[in-house]
Formats: structure tokens, sequence, C-alpha cells
């Protein structure tokens, strides 16, 4: 039988399943065996039934007005433990420093008086908010839940190509893959022992209650959303039905006296913590843009008065502002006194002297991205950018240098994935999801992987025809479990009595089987 | 009717609700092996085995508990003897069921054996719970509600609260190497109900109670209860067989039932496994009251030729 490996190609990027010399790397051993025994045909028929599911779960997304199964590559990707150790504690380093960083930016402003971040590099900023200044969150936390985009270069090194953490997104997908890939892989997951994601409902839960105002004890948290033509409905309804909480819109809540309610049945009730997946600008007409139908108006202003607590918090987008991304590794040294676990990709900075100059002269070579952008939208990249688009880029940038950053192109690591009926290599990032309650940064285990589908594309929104994968984390081999708050029970086997087995009806009369088959002979002579 | 043609039914309804939570009880099983790097294979098997019935003779794997209790044809116990047994009711009383029924079992029954419906196990057992809600919708919606109707619904609630005292002691056998509680209520499509009601306290504590107790989700054994109780009520008012309230399947469940509603819940939780025993054996004795009371085996009379 042909090898599904036959015709796969290993490019200049880092292949995460087979190594330079054309051996499946450790952490992909079991999957590599198991592909190995099973051909194509198999996959394609996995690939297929993992999409129905997730039409039928309604798993979806919206391309252009239609509904489609949110793209899941059948194959998965796989992270040690030694790497993925790196990456948790690299991750809770980074979201520890941006938590220090907002609450010295809408606080003293430490940082500036330091001189190491220049005050107008914030303030410039799309994501900075005058009115989020003065308002304590009551367990000092902001980010409540980040989504940190990783990446790993040639050499296999994860490096941070971006912080999230206004409304990150695409938890909901990290545990809906976990669940479709278990009927495919049963096999290999019976060899391999992964690192559970299902506890993320819960931790998150407990983070938005440990946020509550100052003296609620049983706090009502809520999910809030835009609504269902937004495009990440799907995750706000998965969000809340996870938590057993209320799935909110702007026109179910209303504010007065310095405090929330919604309207239920049973009359007005008081909200305490809301989970807003609202960008800023649309949170509150009163503060922002007034012509924003998506919040409720007096939001912020129930926020300052210490009554309800925003999930994230207001200005968070101070943080996550690409130029700022620059100074993280020194706002790190800064605030821990510790060296960054995980690099950054080099970039420049276009207000520095000289840096404008040389990215237009080597424009052809580099990324240029927005500082705010998302999606992947308005990013060029110069190898595969027409002269005119180039040309325009130098008008842009030499305008608008602090809009902008620009990176050499990294070639993201490649993962196997099914494309068509062979597989391919195609490129990868990973965006962990971290969750802090105030005591600690938890990282859900693995995170999103999303994936390039069209062969060489480096971009992998899912917005520009980017899929994703499964993450598995490989537990420590022979590891003890994490001690439990309590010590467990373990029964001794030996010491099992079983119940009483199941009823059935008492034993049949004496059948008449015999003359009812004579009398049918009978009957057919 | 005829007691041989109401025993069919009850015995239907059991063995239909058998089949499904079968299927419910194992597919959580199985989740929790392949999700949980620590859970310890032998002792979570073994506890589960041992609350569905069986004796366990040495160390034990997943491999057993699908034969035993997915894929062994010569028990009802397991997910395809289930079905077999309940198709055969079915078979036996056919003047009676609607043949929307019928039809509905012994679908199942057919494809239940082919080797495509068992290649992927978790789809399997998705399926069986599928046709199982399947069979019960026909029935609400083709049969009327005359003791026929009644024989199944009250095979069916007491099959329920037999199972959900089951999977409760499957879990209290395991001790903290089980599924946890969470895991339970899922396993009965109850979590989400729960997350609603609890809202944010979701303690063991709680789901435990949710569990035993909840008189609003149809899986709890409190519901289940209720609802055999109110079917043995039907059957009684209709006058069709003489008798009292004092009957003794009535007696078994009302007790049990009081003995959850009225201790505090936490006597039940510390005292969870010999609780579900006696819930159990209240379900047994119930049953066969019931035998005894409406499905009566005379002496067989045969004519002997000298």
């Amino acid at each position: 039988m042909a090898d599904v490996f036959d015709n796969y190609r290993l490019g200049a990027a880092w292949d995460e399943m087979i190594s330079a010399d054309g051996t499946p790397r450790p952490a992909y051993r079991a999957v590599h065996e198991a592909l190995q025994r099973s051909g194509a045909a198999e996959l394609r028929a996995g690939q297929d039934a993992l999409s129905r599911s997730y039409l039928n779960q309604g798993i979806t997304f919206d391309f252009d007005g239609e509904e489609r199964p949110f793209p899941t590559d059948i194959l998965p990707r796989v992270i040690d433990d030694a790497s993925w150790q790196t990456i948790e504690k690299g991750v809770k380093q980074r979201v520890k420093t941006l938590e220090l960083f907002l609450a010295d930016v809408y606080g003293k402003g430490q940082v500036f008086k330091d001189e190491v971040v220049p005050r107008a590099a914030v303030t410039s900023g799309k994501g900075f908010y005058r009115q989020a200044a003065g308002i304590e969150p009551p367990n000092g936390v902001r980010v409540h839940i980040a989504g940190i985009d990783l990446i790993r270069d040639e050499q296999g090194t994860f490096r941070v190509l971006e912080d999230n953490v206004r409304v990150p997104s695409g938890v909901s997908y990290v545990l809906a893959n976990r669940g479709a890939m278990r009927n495919h892989w049963a096999d290999v997951l019976g060899k391999v022992r992964l690192r559970p994601v299902n506890q993320y409902p819960q931790r998150l839960l407990a983070a938005l209650r440990a946020a509550a105002p100052r003296g609620v004890t049983d706090p009502c948290v809520v999910v809030l959303t835009p609504g269902v033509y937004n495009g990440a409905y799907f995750e706000h309804a998965w969000v809340a039905r996870a938590m057993g909480v209320e799935l909110v819109e702007g026109r179910d809540l209303l504010c007065s006296g310095g405090t929330v309610r919604m309207r239920s049945t049973h009359g007005e009730r008081r909200v305490d913590v809301i989970y807003r997946r609202i960008d800023d600008d649309f949170l509150d007409p009163v503060q922002f843009r007034a012509d924003s139908m998506l919040g409720c108006p007096g939001l912020l202003t129930a926020a300052r008065a210490g009554n309800v607590t925003l999930a994230n918090a207001v200005g968070n987008g101070a943080a996550d502002d690409k130029l700022i991304y620059t100074y993280m590794p020194d706002l790190v040294r800064y605030y821990l006194n510790e060296e960054p676990v995980l690099p950054n990709v080099d970039t420049w900075r276009l207000e520095d002297p000289g840096a404008l100059e040389e990215v237009l002269d080597r424009l052809e070579e580099l990324v240029v991205k927005p500082v705010d952008g998302a999606g992947g939208k308005g990013l060029i990249i110069g190898p595969q950018a027409s002269r005119a688009e180039l040309d325009q880029m130098r008008i842009t940038l030499a305008a608008d240098p602090r809009g902008w950053i620009a990176q050499p192109v990294v070639q993201l690591s490649t993962v196997p994935t099914l494309a068509g009926d062979t597989i391919a290599p195609r490129h990868v990032d990973l965006r962990p999801f971290a969750v802090n309650d105030g005591d600690d940064v938890w990282v859900l285990p693995g995170g999103l992987t999303r994936v390039a589908l069209r062969e060489g594309s480096l971009v992998v929104n899912s917005s520009q025809g980017g899929g994703s994968k499964d993450t598995w984390v490989l537990a420590p081999e022979n590891t003890v479990p994490p001690p439990p708050a309590v010590a467990p029970t373990v029964p001794e086997p030996e010491s099992i009595t079983p119940m009483r087995a199941p009823d059935v009806p008492p034993p049949d009369l004496p059948t008449h089987q015999p003359q009812e088959l004579q009398q049918q002979q009978v009957r057919a002579c | 009717m005829l007691s041989r043609l109401a025993e069919s039914l009850y015995w239907t309804g059991r063995y239909v609700e058998r089949a499904e939570d079968t299927a419910r009880i194992l597919d959580v099983y199985l989740s929790l092996l392949l999700d949980d790097p620590w859970a310890p294979e032998g002792v979570v098997c073994a506890s589960l085995l041992a609350a569905m019935g069986h004796d366990i003779e040495g160390p034990v794997d997943t491999s057993d508990v699908m034969h035993k209790l997915a894929w062994d044809t010569s028990r009802p116990s397991s997910v395809v003897g289930a079905i077999a047994a309940a198709r055969e009711n079915s078979r036996t009383s056919r003047e009676i069921v609607s043949t929307e029924m019928w039809e509905s079992i012994n679908v199942t029954w057919h494809e239940s054996a082919s080797p495509g419906r068992r290649a992927n196990t978790h789809a399997f057992l998705s399926w069986v719970r599928e046709r199982a809600a399947a069979f019960s919708g026909v029935a609400d919606g083709t049969l009327s509600r005359d003791e026929a109707y009644q024989f199944l619904v009250l095979g069916r609630a007491i099959e329920r609260t037999d199972m959900t005292a089951r999977l409760v002691a499957a879990r209290a056998l395991a001790g903290d190497v089980g599924p946890s509680w969470i895991t339970l209520l899922q396993s009965c499509g109850a979590y989400s109900a729960f997350l609603r009601q609890a809202q944010g306290a979701i303690g063991d504590r709680e789901a435990i109670e949710f569990l035993l107790l909840d008189p609003l989700f149809p899986r709890t054994l409190m519901s289940g209860l209720t609802r055999a109780v109110a079917s043995l009520d039907e059957l009684e008012n209709r006058g069709g067989v003489s008798g009292t309230r004092g009957d003794e399947a009535y007696r078994a469940l009302g007790a049990i039932r009081s003995e959850l509603e009225f201790s505090p819940i936490a006597d039940l939780i510390e005292d969870i496994y010999p609780l579900m025993e006696r819930v159990q054996a209240a379900c047994s004795a119930a049953d066969e009251a019931i035998g005894r009371r409406y499905f009566p085996r005379g002496l067989v009379t045969a004519w002997m030729a000298s």
C-alpha cells in the first residue's frame, strides 16, 4: 500500500512531525504509526464525518453569508511535555506582565516616569481609553481571559507573535475539536495520554466569580453578546451554556442608579459580572460610539462605581497594541525582574531613527502589519505582494509610521494536514488561552492551533481561508496526577461486591413452539 | 387487556430504556478513560461492572466492559442484548403496539447487528440513544393512552430509576478516581439543566443532590420514582384490576421515594452506596410485585394422555 507520506515534501519551515532526516519526531510517533496503517481514504472519511458532525452541531462560521462547518483538520497537532512547560511558563509570565502594565498605564504611570515606554506610545494607540483611567477592578484583574498568539520559527523555537487581551476568541473550537477527534482517533488516544481541556468553562466561571464587586458573595455572571449575527455567536452561546449563565444582549440589560440589571420573567435582576464579547467602542454609547445599538448606556458608569465588573476590562487595547508588543521583553524585565521565557519576533518600530528608511528599502522581503489590526486585516507579506501593493504601502507607511510595524518573514512551522486526498505540510500558529482569577494564571493545555489550509499560505485566520487543528499536549509519562484538594478515596478492586443483576422476566411458560410449527406445516399442505 | 400483552409492553419499556441508559453510561466511561491520563483503568472498569450487576473475577479492562455491557448478545443487560429483548417483546405484542413502534424497534435491532454501525463505538452509542428517543417519540405519538401505554411508561420509569441508581453506585464504588459527578450529569443529558439551576454553585454535593432529588429533570431518581408511582396510580384507577392503594409495588416505590425526599441530604450522601442498593432493591421489589399482580402465571394445564 502506498505510504500516505510518499509525496510529503519538507520546506524551509520547521516541520513538527517529520524531522529533517525524514523520521518522525518522538511526540508524533503514535500518530505517525496510525497514519502508516490507514490510507488516505480512511482519513478522508474521518474528515467528512467530522465536518458533518460540526454542521449538525452548528459549529459553523459565517463565510460570505453562508453557514460553513468550521474547518478542522482531521490530523492533530502534538506538543510534547517539555515544550508545553516552556509555553505555559512563558504565557503566564506574559499575562502577568500585561496585567501589571495595564494597572500602571491606567494608574500611576510609573513605567513612563522610568522611561521604559514613552507615554506617547501608549496614549497614541487606538486601544487606549482615557475613560478607563481610575476604574479599579475589584480583585485587581483586568485581563481575565487572554489569548497569546505563538508561532514556531525555522529553528523550532516558539515565539510570541501578538497578545490578545481584549476579546480573544476561539476557545470553543478547542473543546469542540477534542470532542470530535475522539471518534476518529480512539485507538491512538488509548495509547498516548493527553492533558485534558475540559476544565476551561469552570476555570473561567471561577475567575469571573472571583472578580465580582466587593461584598457580593453569590454574584450573577452573564455573557454579553452583540447578537446572533455576530461571527462568533456560536462561541458566545457555547461559553454561556458551558458555564450555565445567561447569554444577554444589550437590550436585555438596563443601567440605572449606577447598577446593571437584566429583564427577566421574574422582574429585574441585578447583574454583577459581565463577560462581554463586545468591543470597547460599542459597549456604552454614553462613553464611546454614540450610535452603538449593541451595548447598554451607563455600563461604564456602573463599572466605575464598582457595582459591576467588566471582563475583560475596558481599555485593555492599550496593552495588546502591536507597537507596545515591541516593548514587551523590556516590560517583562521591568515588572517581573525575569528574562522573557518566550522571545518576540524581531520587529521594527517605524518611528525609531532610521527604521522607516530601512523598512521602505527592504519592503519586498518584510511583513508589515497595522498595529491595531485583527484577523490578518491589512497585513502585507512583501515577497507575495505585487509591485503596486508595495508602492501603495510605501506611501501609507511614510504617512503613518505609528500605525504600522514591520517584521522579517518567518516561515511558520508546518504540520501534516489533509489536503484533498493526500497529506501535505501546512503552516500553523498556536493561540494558548489563559484565565486569570487574581491568584493565579491558568493556561488551558494546548490552545487553538490555526492552520493555513492553502498551500504555502502564511495567513491562518479563518476569515482568510484558515482552519484549525486539535492540539494535543502529551501528559508526562508515568507521572503522578496533580494532587487533589482532598485525598482521593480509591477502593480495592477485590473489595467490590456487585449489585444485583438487572431484572429479567421470570422464566417463560413451556413453549408451544413445536405445535405451532406443526400447525403451520399442516396448513401448508 | 391480556396479561401476556401487558407484560410484553412493560418489558419493551424496560429494555428500550436499558439499552439507552447503558449506552449513556458506557459513553461517559469511555470518554473518561480516553480523556483523563490518570484514570486507573482497572478500578474504574471493575466498579462499573459491579454496579451493573456483574461478578468481578480478576482484573478487568475496557474491552471486558465493552464486551459485557455493549456487545454480549447472550445477556439482556448489554446494549445489543437489551435491544434484542425489546424487539422480542414487541414482536410478541404486535397486535397492540403501533406499526410504527414495531418498525422502529425492528429496524434498530437489524441495524444494531451491522458491522458498519458497530465500527465506531462512540457513534454506535449515540445512535442507540437516538433510536431509543425515536422509539419513545413514536410511542408517544401513536399509542392510545390506555393501559398498554401505562405499562410501557411504567417499565420505562422503573428501569430509568434502576439505571440512575446504578450510575450513582458505580461512581460511589470507584471513589474519586471515577468520573466526576459533573460527568455523570452529562451522561444523563442533565448538565445544562443543572448548571442553569445551580448558578455557579456546582460542587459535587450540588451535583449529587440534583441527580438524586431534582423533581423537574426527567432522569433523576426523584422524577423516575414519581413517574412510576403515577403510572401505578393510573392503572389502579382504571378499575381493570381490583385492588387497593396498599399495593406492594406502590409501597416499595413510595417508601424509597419518601426516604429520598425527607432525609437530610448530608445523610443521603454519607450513605450513598447502601442507599443506591436500597433504591435498586425497591425497583426489583416493585418489579416482582407488578409481575404477581398484573401478569399472573397460572399453573400450566396440560392434557396428559394416559
